[in-house]
């Protein structure tokens, strides 16, 4: 009760100080609108023989893509945040009065997860007028997923940032991790079009698992096995990042 | 120079003259205390920040740590308001074990850190409110309780602006307001008054002995001599994180019998100082003389601790000219407690 209390009392605080920044959330939208628009042609034409004939089906494809690599991204960069509150001195004042330490990196991670799927719900609408189709029911699943692919980033990033403790180094870290794990994810080009030894490779990448689980579900193929496998792997390495995470916090803080 | 026993509980008498009772009424307690920071990297040399100090503070006093920079002042802080595991040592804090339950411990105290909390684009009225809830109380009534603090601390001028446009002194009472929202009966104080202008100082000790007023026991850090002096009850000289001298500002000064002289060798004008030889050819001299009983020489001065100073300068004005050294002035006063610090570690506090 009272970690959900904390976490939630956390959120909103993160919450309000983020909404003084509206021109931050703005800014946030513009890369994955324009990737949403000039991007999605291309794809269409560089998968036409593989049954993409319409726009519509090319955003099919394309969507869930770019909601894991905005996710994986969007995440890995919440390290910075967390380092700046640590740098205000923000966090040791809350951490010396009676507030769960967990729920303060919680409040704090869930507030970002919020953000981006605000950013996901976005892109959505930009790339209905192209033709997107997809249920209702499907989609807010669909977002479920995504919110724990940004779960994970995010905890990732967070217990990089309190194992470094420097923005730089973080954003070198960022950079060498993100790119690689965004290609073997398949979000610009579907691993099924990759080599067999890159699919093999990507096995071991929970974001492929996710972007599989997110394709079929906005291409409505809601009762394909890649659904569940994708949210099977994704609640695991959640589980895992999210217990690393809260444990550097705990400890390196303390 | 006797040495005094480091746990106050031996001593007695307060301040005030009152007997004190027994241990029950010591809010803060530490033994041995100990932090050695590791650093980052391979290369990194580990930091002795802290290497075991041993303090006890009573209800209802302010009691002060005095220290130069770096000498493990707000690292002996952050240990006990939890923000840092010790590596040795113990501590309780209003009967709560520090290092067993940190959660009890963090129910009965407050932190001023010695740096600003708050986002600097939050307003410092939300930040006040959500202080406020950190510590339990509900939305509502953290309105209330942030707008009583906003009108009872003086802050109604800026409380609704973004914190980025205070000023270093508004800054600072907005996050000694933040610290005692919740009315701790332990509040710690990390170098409250650092980089305050003097009106703004006074109104910080006027805070500082209101909450004490009403029954706050108050640990605070400082290097300024005047504020341990003037606003703390007892106090605790810590050096290197060690802590060399413990008593009230007066027992401490008594300790050192009598009074200082200052023998200065150059004018304040003269570039450069006074050269090595001169200093060391005059500390030679005077430490020779029977009724000197201590010699420290500073920068291009010597002090000497005598017993009266009336009797001392005309004796010490005819050994100096007797080896041809001639003095550009002397000056005498009571010992501050600088001299107390100086006594213990051979150095000045002053710049
Ligand atoms: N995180 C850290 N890592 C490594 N060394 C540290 C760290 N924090 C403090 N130190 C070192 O520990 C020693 C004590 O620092 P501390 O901050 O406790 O001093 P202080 O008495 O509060 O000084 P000041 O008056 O400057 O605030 C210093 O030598 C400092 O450089
Ligand atoms: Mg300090």
């Amino acid at each position: 009760m009272k970690l959900l209390r904390d976490t939630w009392l956390i959120f909103r605080y993160e919450a309000v100080v983020m909404a003084r920044n509206p021109g931050l959330i703005a800014l946030t939208l513009a890369q994955p609108i324009t990737y949403l628009v000039l991007f999605a042609p291309f794809l269409k034409i560089a998968m036409a023989g593989r049954g993409v004939a319409t726009y519509g089906d090319a955003y099919a494809i394309y969507v869930p893509g770019l909601f894991v690599s905005m996710g994986l991204f969007g995440g890995l960069f919440a390290g910075y945040g967390l380092l700046n509150a640590v740098r205000q001195g923000v966090v040791d004042r809350c951490r010396v009065t009676p507030v769960s330490r967990t729920g303060l990196l919680l409040g704090r991670a869930l507030m970002h997860v919020a953000l981006l799927e605000f950013q996901a719900t976005m892109i959505t609408i930009a790339a209905l007028p192209f033709g997107l189709r997809v249920g209702l029911g499907e989609l807010l699943v669909a977002y479920a997923l995504l919110s724990l692919v940004i779960l994970l980033s995010i905890s990732i990033s967070y217990g990089i940032a309190l194992v470094v403790r420097n923005e730089n180094s973080l954003g070198i870290l960022i950079n060498t991790v993100g790119q690689p794990v965004s290609l073997l994810a398949g979000v610009l080009i579907p691993l099924s079009l990759a080599p067999l030894w890159v699919q093999n490779v990507a096995l071991w990448n929970p974001f492929a698992w996710a972007t599989e689980g997110l394709r079929a579900l906005l291409t409505g193929h809601f009762a394909t096995s890649a659904v569940w496998q994708g949210w099977l792997v994704m609640v695991v390495a959640c589980a895992l990042a999210v217990w690393w995470s809260i444990r550097q916090f705990n400890r390196e803080v303390s | 120079m006797t040495s005094r026993p480091l746990l106050p509980v031996h001593d007695a008498v307060v301040a005030g003259g009152v007997v004190a009772p027994a241990r029950r009424d010591l809010v803060i307690e530490a033994v041995g205390l100990r932090k050695t920071y590791r650093g980052r990297g391979r290369k990194a040399k580990p930091v002795a920040a802290v290497r075991g100090v041993d303090f006890a503070v009573r209800a209802g006093e302010i009691f002060g740590f005095l220290g130069p920079n770096g000498a493990g002042k707000s690292t002996t802080l952050h240990m006990l308001a939890t923000l840092i595991r010790p590596d040795g040592g113990s501590a309780v804090i209003g009967g709560a074990d520090l290092v067993r339950s940190p959660a009890r411990v963090r129910e009965v105290i407050g932190l001023v850190a010695q740096r600003s909390g708050t986002y600097d684009d939050a307003t410092g009225r939300q930040e006040l409110a959500v202080q406020a809830q950190m510590h339990g109380m509900g939305k509502a009534q953290a309105r209330g309780v942030a707008d009583a603090t906003v009108a009872s601390f003086g802050l109604a001028e800026f409380a609704d602006r973004r914190i980025k446009t205070y000023s270093g002194g508004q800054r600072r009472r907005l996050d000694f307001a933040i610290g005692v929202i919740h009315r701790p009966s332990v509040m710690f104080l990390d170098e409250p008054t650092a980089g305050l202008d003097p009106p703004s100082r006074a109104e910080m000790w006027q805070e500082v002995r209101r909450l004490r007023d009403n029954g706050m026991t108050i640990f605070l850090t400082t290097h300024y001599l005047d504020e341990a002096d003037a606003l703390c009850d007892r106090i605790s000289i810590i050096d290197k994180g060690l802590i060399v001298a413990e008593g009230t500002p007066s027992q401490l000064k008594r300790d050192i019998a009598g009074d200082v002289v200052t023998v200065h060798l150059s004018g304040p004008g003269s570039a450069g100082g006074a050269d090595e030889s001169l200093l060391a050819a005059t500390i030679a001299v005077l430490t020779g003389l029977d009724f000197v009983h201590g010699v420290e020489g500073v920068d291009t001065a010597v002090r000497l601790y005598v017993d009266s100073a009336a009797t001392a300068i005309p004796l010490t004005i005819s050994a100096l000219v007797r080896a041809g050294i001639e003095p550009v002035s002397i000056e005498f006063r009571r010992p501050s407690l600088d001299d107390v610090f100086l006594a213990k570690t051979g150095r000045t506090l002053r710049d």
